[in-house]
């Protein structure tokens, strides 16, 4: 039977270093707090940079309007880079690492003064990147920063400085695992969630230390110190950290999904093997997927190119695919067990649909699976890409991921942490019970217009593609769908910086009384510790329709993927 | 959330077991497809590269422009060069612009060299839709065959500064003879 956290007795002298959650019963550091509240603040700031530019860069490539001048728009599109896949999410990341490594233990923050430090490194950084993008004219060289396109030495000393400082931080997760084990702060196995953190926390290390194989020599080379940096070298380096660098979102985002189950639904993980060997596969075979961005590179082999896109034989993906039924099946075996039990999707119609934390994780799932999933498995097959590469169906299938996923979970996400970490009542509610479709209705339309705009051959990272002369008159609607859908995400994304902000600066602090925000007054995650052994075996409560979903999400699968290689059949010979 | 039961090492139950198996299939079947392709599809990606200098591409691209041009592009200035089927044909990626403009005949196999100047560029032959990373250093070997005919627009789609969106270069496909 699960429990909530053992009752250890604290560590003497820590006395006034916590306090008791009065919701969750678990005990709060108060180092952790605040190393929480700083980390998501930054994130909500870069959040709002990255969204400003997000709203201009769109309506600049929605060719009907085509807001920017040229220089303001690839300078706009580098910060929206990095505002978004790095500060935003790695910020919200540590945090989410703090909050595993120590609350969810029952344990000290063994390390605050590094994490600080840590902290203090990536704000910096993230600062600076920015304002070395808008002030400096010849930084505007995209995210990737590919040799020998070379920006500013300050540009890539801000990468530097926000890689170690996430590093840091990084280390001091692995640090208070250590000392909560040693101090017997927990007994038996680490929780899910923070297996599911751990997972992600061991592939960010290797993944920032590639970062620093890729960006310390062009630091050297920007500098003119190192004279001849090979490009094709720092492809495959800066890969080995940007790509990864997506995996440690998706190990946090499914950490985040199964905390959102237990939190809004009283989920009981149906197999904790099963659960636990899906994080194992991402550990060991999603590294190899940076071969993704090499795949029409000159240079390497046909093998070398298969062995590493496939994930070893799409392992990494067989990990996604296991959590895509394990946390539908545990919401299905919760709701039914509650009495939901009327043929294959009454469990689903009964489900809190306005909690936000639910409306986000379903949201967050069905996008990430059934938009960024099948596209990415598909353009990331070798010979496919050959279509794909570099067109708008890149950015298509990662803002299907990464935002319609990741963000949108860390969101949902956000909406609790602000009455049981900064101790504020929830403010603008019936806006929260909203925003998640919002937002991630807007990026359906934004991801979806990207994808067929991409499918007609339009360039990703091009100010204007009426250049090209060739793109047929639909591109106009795709791109217009693309154009909506990102107003409509923008949109949902000022519903989110608006209701957090709203509620952390105003209103007295506030001790929390209660889990969920819309739906009820009971405690999902007390719930989960009275579901039985019985109630999970029961046949009445089998998760018939999570198994049904899979299969439909598997043909829908097979449908996209095979009409890639029949497009594919269709161009000229090459090899 | 919550610490898991002490003895969490339990077999899998029958949906788990049936799911984890057509998940396994279906990821080999995908890996499978990969080596199938590249053995009996007509479209893989190319492999064959050399190491190059700008100075030594460059000298290739002008010999070869100087034996087989038939042509003279109004619109660019640019060459238009058509070389015998089988042989090989150059371009040239710079910021920003695609040299020269080549000249090929549908249902004939081309070796073409792409390599760049100076930064890189992503080579995107559309309407056809065939996307190749350009990497200074690099000489990269495609070997094509035009399966239809008309004029085709090579366009940079990897960014190579503020006036990546001009570099647009041009493909003509003669019908077979």
């Amino acid at each position: 039977m699960a429990s909530l956290a053992p009752t250890t007795a604290w560590t003497k002298g820590a006395k006034d270093d916590y306090r008791d959650c009065p919701v969750t019963t678990l005990k709060v550091d108060m180092h952790t707090e605040r190393l929480i509240i700083a980390n998501a603040v930054m994130a909500v700031v870069c959040l709002s940079l990255g969204g400003i530019a997000a709203l201009l860069i769109a309506l600049t490539r929605w060719q009907a309007i085509h807001l920017l001048p040229a220089a303001w728009f690839y300078r706009l599109l580098t910060l929206h880079g990095i505002d978004m896949l790095i500060a935003w999410i790695v910020f919200f990341e540590m945090a989410g690492l703090h909050f595993g490594s120590t609350i969810l233990l029952n344990a000290r923050h063994a390390a605050p003064k590094l994490a600080w430090v840590g902290f203090g490194m990536m704000t910096v950084g993230g600062l600076m990147a920015n304002a070395v993008v808008l002030i400096d004219p010849n930084s505007n060289v995209m995210f990737s920063a590919y040799v020998p396109l070379k920006a500013h030495p300050l540009f890539y000393l801000s990468y530097i400085l926000f890689a170690v400082g996430a590093l840091l931080t990084v280390i001091t997760f692995f640090i208070n695992i250590v000392v909560a084990k040693r101090e017997e702060r927990f007994s038996g196995s680490l929780p899910l969630v923070v297996f599911g953190l751990m997972t992600a926390a061991i592939l960010a290390t290797y993944t920032l230390l590639e970062g620093a194989a890729a960006i310390v020599p062009a630091f050297f080379w920007s500098l003119g110190i190192l004279k001849n940096y090979d490009p094709g070298i720092y492809r495959n380096f800066f890969w080995g950290f940007g790509h990864p660098a997506q995996q440690v979102n998706l190990a946090a985002m499914v950490s985040i999904w199964y905390a959102l189950a237990q939190m809004t639904v009283g989920i009981r993980p149906v197999n904790e093997k099963f659960s636990r060997l899906a994080f194992i596969l991402y550990l060991f075979f999603i590294n190899l997927g940076s071969a993704h961005h090499l795949l029409v590179d000159p240079g390497l082999s046909f093998a070398w190119k298969a062995v590493n896109t496939s994930y070893a034989m799409y392992l990494a993906v067989l990990g996604s695919m296991m959590h895509a039924f394990s946390i539908p099946a545990a919401l299905e075996i919760a709701l039914r067990a509650k009495g939901y039990k009327k043929g294959l999707f009454g469990w689903l119609r009964n489900a809190p649909w306005a909690e936000p934390g639910f409306s986000s994780l379903v949201l967050s799932m069905f996008l990430f699976g059934w938009i960024g999933g099948v596209t990415g498995v598909t353009i990331g097959t070798e010979q496919i890409n050959m279509l794909v590469h570099n067109t708008l169906r890149l950015p298509g299938h990662f803002h299907a991921t990464v935002v319609s996923g990741t963000t949108l979970a860390f969101m949902g996400f956000t909406y609790y942490v602000i009455p049981l970490i900064f101790r504020k009542e929830l403010k603008l509610k019936s806006w929260a019970k909203w925003q998640p479709y919002v937002f991630g209705f807007g990026m359906l339309l934004t991801s979806l217009g990207m994808i067929v705009s991409g499918l007609q051959g339009v360039a990703r990272r091009n100010w204007d593609i009426t250049f090209a002369g060739v793109v047929p008159g639909t591109v106009e609607i795709s791109l217009a769908v693309f154009g909506i859908g990102a107003l409509l995400a923008v949109t949902g994304g000022i519903m989110y910086v608006t209701i957090v902000l709203t509620s952390i600066l105003t209103g007295p602090r506030l001790e929390a009384s209660n889990l969920l925000l819309l739906t009820g007054t009971h405690n999902p995650i007390i719930d989960s510790t009275k579901l039985t052994d019985h109630q999970m075996e029961d046949k009445q409560n089998q998760p018939k329709g999570a198994l049904v979903l899979v299969f439909a999400f598997l043909v829908w699968f097979a449908i996209y993927y095979f009409t890639n290689w029949w497009l594919l059949g269709r161009t000229w010979f090459i090899r | 959330m919550l610490a898991p039961e002490k003895n969490w090492w339990k077999p899998m139950g029958r949906m788990e077991k049936s799911w984890l198996t057509v998940a396994f299939v279906w990821c080999v079947f995908l890996t499978v497809m990969m080596p199938l392709w590249y053995f009996y599809g007509k479209q893989n990606v190319p492999t064959e590269t050399y190491r190059t200098s700008t100075e030594n591409y460059g000298a290739k691209v002008n010999a070869f422009v100087e034996q087989y041009t038939v042509g003279k592009d109004e619109a660019s200035g640019f060459p238009i060069v058509a070389a015998p089927p089988g042989s090989d044909v150059y371009i040239r990626a710079s910021t920003w612009q695609w040299y020269p403009i080549l000249q090929l005949e549908k249902g004939q196999e081309y070796r073409l060299h792409i390599s760049s100047m100076d930064l890189q560029h992503g080579f995107s032959l559309q309407p056809v839709n065939i996307n190749l990373q350009v990497i200074p250093g690099y000489d990269y070997v495609a070997t094509i065959t035009p399966t239809s005919s008309g004029e085709f627009t090579i366009v940079c789609n990897e960014y190579c500064f503020v006036g990546h969106h001009t570099m647009v270069g041009k493909v003509i496909v003669t019908e077979e003879k």
